[in-house]
């Protein structure tokens, strides 16, 4: 019996213990971000079309405040993304309270982010730049950009709130190390997204000077 | 549950791993923003662009994500399937172009 069950556990394709070598909550967060890849990549080439099917699309962003803020707020996902890899690490040694305090500074990180672009949202709605007209013509632009960005935002935001339950939960020793990090992979994929958004919506629509 | 933690090897990466990462991350994504100001043609625009952004994402995979330290298994059963399904978006592409072309001026 106990031959048979050792040569299951190497048999990893013909009805293994677990071919993957990773628990069924992690296996399930990396479908959901395959998917979810395919959404934004999705919207990714909706906008892409739109754009090359206009004649001249607007390319109206300065460097400042535009362009600076988009690379700070690239700065803060990028940092968040680097604290919550810490804060993985730390739960893998089994540091509690330093998890926490992780976890929190990637959470900043997210809020600065959710601050700064609404801050560039208001300034753009300030322009005239609704979801179907703009100062610069092709009303599609506005269109794009909102929903491109607002999804992100709306995933960004999530994960916010997504980390504080994790964090909540760990302090009080409710969740495992596994929990934090099928955590951290959501919260860097929703950077891995940003890493898309910000070349394709900002750096080619860029003003020249 | 007994199967959960049966990582192959379990890989204790140290935190210079992700340091060393995210200065790579940040002096990439400089490099972006540096290059969108110079005047080169779109295509070739796009081309440098993205590939810049297909080195981060995999750095990110790969290192934040631990992707590299999983077992192939896992990464041959969702990667090769994304990056395929994401290319077959491109078949819009020409079609958007023959819009163009037929619009009203």
């Amino acid at each position: 019996m106990a031959e048979h069950i050792e040569r299951l556990r190497f048999a990893e394709w013909e009805g293994g213990v677990s071919p993957f070598a990773v628990g069924s909550k992690k296996l399930g967060m990396w479908l959901f971000i395959v998917s979810d890849s395919l959404t934004f990549s999705g919207l990714l080439v909706g906008y892409s079309y739109v754009r090359i099917a206009s004649e001249r699309w607007p390319m109206p962003f300065e460097f400042w405040p535009t362009i600076v803020m988009a690379t700070l707020m690239t700065f803060c996902l990028l940092s968040s993304s680097l604290t919550m890899a810490l804060a993985v690490r730390a739960s893998s040694l089994g540091d509690r309270s330093r998890t926490v305090r992780f976890i929190l500074l990637t959470m900043l990180g997210g809020i600065l982010f959710i601050l700064l672009h609404a801050r560039e949202w208001a300034g753009l709605i300030a322009e005239g730049v609704r979801m179907w007209e703009n100062p610069w013509g092709v009303p599609l632009f506005g269109a794009s950009f909102f929903t491109l960005t607002g999804l992100h935002m709306l995933h960004v935001a999530s994960g916010v709130i997504y980390l504080s339950v994790i964090a909540l939960g760990v302090s009080r020793g409710r969740f495992t190390h596994e929990d934090v990090e099928i955590s951290g992979l959501y919260w860097h994929f929703v950077d891995l997204v940003w890493m898309f958004i910000f070349p394709l919506v900002y750096l080619l629509s860029v003003k020249m000077p | 549950m007994g199967t959960t933690h049966a990582h192959a090897g379990h890989v204790e990466t140290g935190p210079k791993l992700y340091y060393l990462t995210w200065v790579w991350l940040l002096t990439l994504t400089a490099i972006e923003v540096t290059l969108a100001y110079f005047h080169l043609p779109v295509g070739l625009m796009l081309f440098l662009l993205m590939g810049l952004s297909i080195v981060k994402a995999a750095l990110i995979m790969a290192h934040f994500m631990h992707l590299r330290f999983e077992r192939l298994s896992l990464v041959v059963t969702l990667i090769p399937a994304m990056v395929l399904c994401i290319t077959l978006l491109a078949v819009f592409f020409p079609d958007g172009v023959r819009a163009f072309r037929l619009a009203v001026r």
